[in-house]
């Protein structure tokens, strides 16, 4: 690179004084101009809505009407939380959340532990692993509810193959007893491999130096197992059950596809509920106070959750 | 390789490792394959019992998809002349007349342009902002950071109210720019947080000789510090457009008919008496499979990305 170019280039393009002037543009003024757009935008699209929100919630507006909201101060506030269906579908999600998260550590990890034997071809069948996380939770889980029809579908036949029990005598999406596990089965077949990819991350971090070490002492492969690959990957784990946990909170798109809601209100997910109240019953005001409780609710939830998390990483 | 190691597994636990990954990823597999071959199915074929794995295929599915039909019966047949393209055929032999086009082509079309649009725009903006973060001293730079990432954990339909309102009043509802807006600034977040990785490994160095050479800061930034940071700005583009392509939660409240993306809209097919499966499952393959073929392509920059994304922090 020559020193000369660049300068002549200015000079022949600019005259001195705007040259000098966008050369004079102080670094300060660069990083503004640069994350001045996203903040703009940011403000517009996700805060200037979050206070609008919370400004609702406390009115008994309608969007479907043309009727002025009024003010009602914390009353929304109260309906929700002494209504049954609330805790109702905080239950299902309670439910949704824990066995996903339960399923998707406990395959996830053991898949990320068997793919670090570093058998041949491993990254090629890691990659097909990976794919149903890429594709549209609301596409897949709607071909889902042709993969569970009682007569016809590939899941109960399938079912009926290994277990004999006979495929058109039970419906995934269609029972209350099997529809919070049929939502369950597909976000953790849609997910566990995302939990793998950062346990393998995890398991790759951990230096061979350690096992080696570990070796001359002569710890068993058992040993070496739960004192230094677990807890090496804890951390890695614990970030994995983070981001699991915040988007199956928020779990809206695959759901309510494959259930509903239903049958009843057996797989109502908050956010589905929460669907429900502000585009098909229109409670504006309602809907808006209900979304304001699950923010706080997931943003505390992981607050607390990161503190745990920055003590184990201490550790 | 290199002779003996304690931490080398042995043959015999990479094979069983090897066989048991391989299971599952047939297993996972098969839902996929599922809907590929359904879409080569004639509806009967496709609600057959036990399920047809060998079927004679069909593009019956692919031609109900791009079209509307309307039913005929035998006498009237006979008075029509007869079909000249292949696909007419297809619809006369199952007793249908095509009478135009399904809006399938359009939604998908939507798809491409707010995805694209969306992708480009925020890696964009989120280029100009990780550079920032990078490289100047931001005021108030650590809060700014959360604050961008904070705003992911927002559950969408919660956000999709006020937004819904403030759509309604600019005129955005149902609208690309308004789809194009909104996915950018989801995007944002990610891409802000991505790319500022990919930026922080440049070694400042480079930017510094680029100056003494007597490049502007803007030089700089395009002429050195962008070519450097191209493989980390494409695979975060991947990760804006593949969200954007799968989005659906926005989707179906913001967007009715103009602008509707293919994901609300495909489980929306319906064939003449009941869902048909096989057109669905043909709109769900022609979909899908652009972002199977890009993950196993380019899977060692995605699946390093996914990673990357969430161990950094």
């Amino acid at each position: 690179m020559s020193i000369k170019k660049p300068v002549e280039h200015i000079a022949k393009a600019t005259p001195p004084s705007i040259a000098r002037r966008v050369r004079g543009l102080s670094d300060r003024a660069i990083a503004w101009l640069f994350v001045g757009p996203s903040i703009v935008l940011l403000l517009a699209v996700n805060i200037f809505p979050l206070i609008w929100t919370i400004n609702l919630s406390f009115t008994n507006f309608k969007a479907n009407r043309l009727r002025d909201a009024e003010y009602i101060g914390l009353r929304n506030y109260e309906r929700i939380l002494t209504d049954a269906d609330t805790w109702q579908s905080m239950q299902a999600t309670a439910h949704f959340l824990f066995w996903t998260i339960f399923f998707q550590v406990l395959i996830g990890f053991a898949l990320a532990y068997l793919i670090n034997k570093k058998f041949k071809g491993n990254d090629l069948w890691t990659t097909i692993i990976v794919l149903p996380m890429m594709l549209s939770p609301a596409v897949v889980g709607n071909f889902w509810t042709f993969l569970y029809q009682p007569q016809i579908g590939l899941f109960n036949y399938v079912v009926q193959f290994f277990t004999g029990v006979e495929a058109s005598s039970f419906s995934m999406i269609g029972s209350v007893t099997l529809a919070p596990w049929a939502i369950v089965i597909v976000d953790t077949w849609m997910w566990t491999p995302f939990v793998m990819l950062i346990c393998l991350a995890g398991l790759r971090s951990i230096p061979d130096s350690i096992y080696e070490a570990a070796e001359c002492d002569r710890a068993s492969k058992w040993r070496q197992f739960w004192t230094l690959t677990v807890p090496m990957v804890l951390p890695f784990l614990m970030l994995a059950v983070l981001f699991r946990g915040i988007e199956n909170f928020k779990m809206f798109d695959l759901v309510v596809q494959l259930t509903g809601g239903g049958p009843g209100s057996t797989t109502l997910l908050t956010s589905i509920d929460l669907k429900r109240e502000a585009f098909e019953k229109w409670r504006t005001g309602y809907a808006s106070a209900y979304a304001v409780i699950l923010f706080v609710t997931v943003f505390g939830l992981a607050s607390i959750y990161v503190k745990a998390l920055n003590k184990v990483k201490e550790r | 390789m290199s002779g003996f190691s304690v931490t080398e597994p042995s043959k015999r636990q990479k094979w069983f490792a090897g066989l048991l990954v391989i299971t599952y990823a047939v297993v996972t597999l098969l839902p996929l394959l599922w809907i590929i071959a359904t879409g080569f199915k004639s509806p009967a074929d496709s609600i057959s019992y036990p399920p047809k794995v060998l079927f004679e295929p069909t593009l019956e599915g692919y031609v109900n998809l791009f079209s509307t039909r309307t039913r005929i019966t035998p006498s009237m047949r006979e008075t029509l002349v007869e079909p000249t393209t292949w696909y007419e055929q297809i619809a006369r032999d199952s007793g249908t007349v095509i009478a135009g086009p399904s809006r399938y082509g359009q939604r998908f079309l939507n798809s491409v342009i707010i995805g694209f649009g969306s992708t480009f725009l925020s890696i964009f903006f989120g280029t100009l902002a990780a550079y920032a973060f990078s490289r100047f001293k931001v005021p108030i730079k650590e809060d700014l950071l959360f604050f961008i990432l904070s705003t992911r954990m927002m559950p969408p339909i919660a956000v999709a109210i006020p937004i819904f309102l403030m759509f309604r009043q600019l005129g955005l509802n149902d609208t690309q720019l308004g789809m194009i807006l909104l996915y950018t600034a989801v995007n944002l977040s990610l891409s802000v947080w991505l790319l500022k990785g990919f930026i922080d490994e440049i070694p400042l160095e480079y930017e510094e000789a680029a100056l003494i050479d007597g490049y502007t800061r803007f030089q700089a930034f395009y002429k050195v510090v962008l070519p450097q940071a191209a493989t980390g700005i494409a695979s975060t583009a991947i990760f804006c457009l593949i969200f954007a392509w799968n989005e659906y939660a926005f989707a179906v409240l913001l967007t009715s008919g103009t602008a509707q993306t293919a994901p609300p809209f495909i489980p929306t097919i319906i064939g003449i008496g009941g869902q048909d499966w096989p057109a669905v499952a043909a709109g769900a393959t022609i979909f899908l499979i652009p972002v199977m073929i890009f993950t196993i392509l380019l899977r060692k920059h995605l699946l390093s990305g996914i990673t990357f994304g969430a161990v950094r922090k």
